[in-house]
């Protein structure tokens, strides 16, 4: 038992470095493509509020503007929900997506 | 014209001022006339590695507010008169830096001085971005280990975006990684991550290995850099950092492990 743990414990696929590389390479990953993302999202976002707003009335979380990657292509994704006519409560529209950025 | 060189990490404890005073002293070493900053404004440490701590007589921060000359505050290394140090205030707090003034401190250094080494403190808060952001170049100092590997990508993405360079639009800073306390014998046992995957994780060009020494310590207690100790490997291994950054081509040593008996590795030594 004791000679085995040790035995184990040398195979390479076991060691706690593999597991720090293998944690890592996920981590950093997932960093950057945060890093790389526009930090104009919240202005552009703002802006959009305020334009709409001359042609209808919106409530502040009406518009959301996220950046994704797919693929080779970064997609600028906009949602703006408008309000029904009346004093029901305002419905999702259809997802628009713009053209893709590169 | 001169190169001003940002040595930064993120994360603490990693051995910023340790190189920064050996990589100051290397290039001083090497005939340049070097100048070091500690830009850890409240816990200053590098005039204690340099050994010049009993001379600090006034510090960045007063020569920033104008209360002293540069040159009063300049202390000549007494080894190498091409070597200068810059300490830190030991009193004031991190907001006293500031950006014109860090500018016009680095403008007078580069009249005189062919390097400028800046000594980042550890974190993202104004001494460091400060420190980093009239870079030329940058040595990221790290350790094999989780967090001091993912620190070092953040400051990878800071010095890409929240510098002088970056924000003219210029060649980028040019960034080298420096790996420390490297021990071949646990990257054997698989217990410590290897220079090949800390390169392939944060994908930079390697200037060199230090490896886990004791020297380190030793030149710290005697405040002398340990590039002057030409036993050492650690000190060997910094000078070949300064050549390599000089742009001699030599090839890395301490990734591997020594050469030792059969004895010291059946019985560990």
């Amino acid at each position: 038992m004791g000679l085995l743990d040790y035995f184990r414990s040398r195979s390479p696929n076991a060691s706690s470095a593999s597991v720090a590389k293998e944690r890592l390479q996920i981590l950093v990953a997932h960093e950057r493509s945060e890093r790389n993302k526009p930090d104009y999202l919240p202005r552009l976002q703002r802006d959009l509020l305020e334009v709409v707003r001359r042609y209808v009335q919106v409530d502040d979380t009406a518009i959301t503007v996220t950046m994704e990657e797919d693929g080779n292509h970064e997609v600028l994704e906009l949602n703006i929900v408008l309000p029904e006519e009346g004093d029901t409560p305002p419905k999702p529209k259809p997802r628009q997506r713009s053209h893709p950025r590169r | 014209m001169s190169r001003i060189i940002v040595v930064t990490s993120g994360k603490g404890g990693v051995g910023k001022t340790t190189t920064s005073a050996a990589f100051a002293m290397g290039l001083a070493m090497k005939g340049y006339r070097t100048a070091v900053i500690d830009f850890d404004v409240g816990l200053r440490n590098l005039d204690l590695i340099m050994g010049c701590e009993r001379r600090v007589v006034y510090d960045f921060v007063n020569v920033i507010n104008g209360e002293a000359t540069l040159n009063q505050a300049l202390i000549r290394d007494k080894r190498r008169d091409n070597l200068s140090i810059l300490p830190a205030s030991q009193t004031r707090d991190k907001e006293s830096l500031t950006q014109e003034g860090v500018e016009r401190v680095l403008n007078e250094l580069s009249e005189t001085f062919e390097y400028i080494v800046c000594d980042s403190p550890a974190g993202i808060e104004r001494g460091a971005t400060l420190a980093m952001y009239f870079a030329d170049d940058a040595i990221v100092v790290t350790n094999p280990e989780v967090s001091s590997v993912r620190d070092s990508d953040r400051m990878l993405g800071i010095l890409a975006s929240k510098s002088r360079r970056a924000e003219q639009g210029v060649e980028p800073i040019k960034e080298y990684l420096l790996l420390t306390r490297y021990s071949p014998e646990r990257v054997r046992l698989g217990e410590m991550l290897s220079v090949a995957d800390v390169q392939e994780i944060l994908s930079l060009h390697l200037l060199g290995v230090i490896p886990e020494s004791k020297s380190v310590l030793s030149a710290s207690n005697s405040g002398s850099p340990v590039t002057l100790d030409e036993k050492s490997d650690a000190g060997q291994a910094y000078r070949d950092v300064v050549r390599r950054y000089l742009g001699e081509r030599v090839p890395h040593r301490f990734v591997e492990e020594g050469k030792k008996g059969l004895f010291s590795r059946l019985f560990g030594g």
